[in-house]
């Protein structure tokens, strides 16, 4: 079953034996958890997760023991000891008509500017590890927002049907078809532009909510459709069958027989999800829509390079590094998830 | 009964539209927090232009006629105008940048399609190869590098840093060149955006093709072909890869409608050229509310009538869909 299907001639080798008596021996959390920790590329993954997670906590540690500087308010005037040599962090420009300012490149040491500065004199790195944290944060609640609004609407739709299924599912079919991007852009020029006061609660437009909730709730059909789809064929199976005969009451077949199946299916979700939002906010604040400035995240760093690009390159250049490599992780973590909870899911894309 | 399924695929869409029609109305004039006569005229806009907004949009009036109001400027009379770009007539404007839009997707696609098929059946023909697995690496690198991060690299590498050596000294600065102006000129321009564009969808098309097959591999006409002592190669490319196209072309009409919809924006920005996305990106930035607004309408519409053509064809071609 574990064995991959090369052929169809593949003979059940000695572990996927091993796997069939374990399966009656331990329950489907436990069995997922062995499978996953034999995956060897699946926790290299985890393992450069937990790298560039603790990197983004440690940010304040990074600002204030090490380069000593404040990543969030410009420095215009500020030099620096670098071997022995005075150097201001903004130079004039020495480049075509000689207007503007010429921040300080990398200087590859870790307690002065060791990736440069941007045009306000703001030291990168230490920009791009609080950005790591905005990123992070964004990135990880906008996938809880989507999965248990997610949930909340498929198990909904599947589980009562009738005309709330209906009502459903057409919401979904609207927000299916509205373009992520467009959807987005329009939630956000409008969340952007104004305060928004909901009773005692004032959001103001630099809060990191806004974005979190826009992509919180653009992707809910992507994983409500899934979920809905589960629910329905979970209903027909034989076991909730064999609960309604019994009389068993409809929220407890709600609780111990649909919710734990379809909460494997969310933690499969997790490390998809989260790396699809964390594109999305970095796409976002490259086009302003996003983090807002003097705040700071991978995009929106990106976006400060963008004038600096030819003269300045590693700007720009260091936080789309960073957010391949979490992609990337994020998705191989995924596809580990995915094969340790169904290993039958191998095979499909 | 393929005409009932055909209307009830046309009524569908019609709702949908509808829909997003009222989602963007009521993002954009009735949530809290601004005057949406405000909004539309831009910022620090003279009393009397918020004044002619109000009445042009007939904001005084209920939300329905307010709705119907906008419809008609959009589609009908398409007199919609801007008031940041003073004069500028939105829908007129939108119509101009599109073949820039498509001349950028269109070419795009043509490198993701050849580049997935290729990827895909390569990575499927040595599957489980150390081959197979440095290709699924690249893929799964491709599918995670931002769009616009690769636009940047691939300009300060092309216009900057190797720009006059032999790989790049053919690339023309920025901007785009129409086709009957100059074709040569169209296609120096386009190339490096095309490519850009491509990259992740030449990922992703690899891998869900890749996996397409292996899958097939598994079904019963495949042994069966293997029987007949068919080549593997043949079995390959006129039994296995045939099966797994289904998918494919279904990604393909989705993905396609949705980057003429809004998702070459960032590609259409990094490259300067002034397509529809450009054309949203810069009323984002001006806060030209009513170019948005129809720009999101218009191409929101694009999508959802490529995702129903898509559909409809599928209706015509597979007896199977039209039961449903």
């Amino acid at each position: 079953m574990a064995t991959e299907p090369a052929f169809g001639l593949a003979l059940p080798t000695s572990t996927g034996h091993d796997e069939q008596t374990d399966a009656r021996a331990r329950g489907p959390w436990a069995q997922a958890l062995h499978r996953f920790s034999r995956n060897g590329s699946a926790l290299i993954a985890a393992l450069v997760l937990i790298v560039v997670i603790v990197a983004s906590l440690l940010a304040p540690v990074y600002a204030i023991w090490i380069a000593g500087v404040d990543p969030f308010s410009s420095n215009l005037e500020s030099e620096i000891t670098l071997g022995g040599e005075r150097l201001p962090v903004l130079a004039p420009s020495t480049e075509g008509l000689g207007i503007g300012v010429m921040p300080i490149g990398p200087t590859w040491q870790f307690n002065a500017y060791f990736l440069g500065a941007d045009e306000q004199g703001r030291d990168v790195m230490a920009r791009l590890l609080y950005g790591g944290r905005a990123t992070l944060l964004i990135g990880s609640l906008s996938t809880a927002i989507t999965l248990v609004l997610a949930a909340f609407v498929g198990i909904c739709a599947g589980f009562f049907g009738g005309w709330i299924d209906r009502i459903l599912s057409r919401v979904l079919d609207i927000l299916w078809a509205f373009p992520v991007y467009l959807f987005a852009i329009c939630l956000s020029i409008v969340l952007l532009n104004s305060r928004i006061e909901l009773g005692p609660i004032v959001i103001d437009s630099s809060s990191l909510i806004i974005p979190i909730m826009i992509i919180g709730v653009i992707y809910v059909p992507y994983v409500a459709r899934p979920i809905r789809g589960q629910v329905l064929a979970l209903r027909k199976s034989d076991f909730v069958m064999a609960a309604i005969g019994l009389g068993v009451p409809p929220h407890r077949i709600l609780i111990r027989d649909i919710l734990p199946n379809v909460l494997t299916t969310l933690i499969v979700f997790v490390p998809l999800m989260m790396a699809l939002n964390i594109a999305t906010e970095t796409a976002l604040s490259f086009l302003s829509l996003g983090v807002q400035s003097p705040g700071a995240s991978w995009g929106t760093i990106i976006r400060d390079g963008q004038s600096l690009l030819y003269s300045r390159p590693w700007v720009s250049t260091a936080p789309g590094l960073v957010i391949i490599v979490t992609i990337v992780a994020l998705n191989i973590l995924g596809d580990g998830v995915r094969d340790a909870f169904d290993p039958r899911a191998k095979l499909r894309p | 009964m393929m005409l009932a399924v055909l209307l009830q695929r046309l009524a569908q869409m019609l709702f949908v539209m509808f829909g997003i029609s009222a989602l963007v109305f009521l993002i954009f004039f009735a949530t809290p927090g601004s005057d949406p006569a405000a909004r539309i005229a831009g910022k620090n806009a003279a009393p009397e232009t918020l004044l002619a907004v109000r009445h042009d949009f007939g904001l005084d009036r209920p939300l329905p006629v307010q709705y119907v109001v906008m419809m008609k400027k959009l589609f009908v009379t398409q007199d919609l105008v801007s008031f940041v770009n003073r004069g500028l007539k939105v829908v007129p404007a939108i119509i101009e940048a599109t073949p820039v839009t498509l001349s950028l997707v269109f070419g795009a696609a043509l490198f993701w399609v050849l580049g997935g098929l290729l990827v895909g059946i390569l990575a499927a023909a040595c599957r489980d190869s150390l081959a197979d697995r440095i290709l699924m690496i690249l893929s799964l690198t491709g599918v995670a590098i931002p769009v616009f991060w690769l636009g940047e690299m691939t300009n300060l590498l092309s216009q900057n840093r190797l720009h006059d050596t032999l790989f790049f000294s053919w690339v023309p600065a920025l901007g785009y060149v129409p086709f009957r102006a100059d074709p040569i000129g169209w296609f120096k321009a386009l190339l490096l955006p095309w490519l850009t564009l491509s990259l992740g969808f030449i990922g992703i098309y690899g891998r869900v093709l890749r996996a397409n097959i292996v899958e097939t591999y598994q079904e019963d006409f495949i042994r069966t072909a293997r029987a007949k002592g068919i080549s593997e190669t043949r079995v390959l490319l006129r039994h296995a890869l045939r099966m797994s196209l289904v998918p494919f072309v279904t990604m393909f009409g989705l993905d396609f409608g949705a980057l003429v919809g809004g998702g070459a924006l960032v590609t259409e920005v990094i490259f300067g050229l002034n397509g529809v996305g450009k054309l949203t990106y810069d009323s984002l930035q001006s806060l030209d509310l009513p170019v948005i607004m129809a720009s999101v309408m218009y191409a929101s519409f694009f999508v959802v009538l490529a995702n129903a053509v898509v559909d409809m064809t599928y209706v015509v071609l597979d007896p199977r869909m039209r039961s449903h």
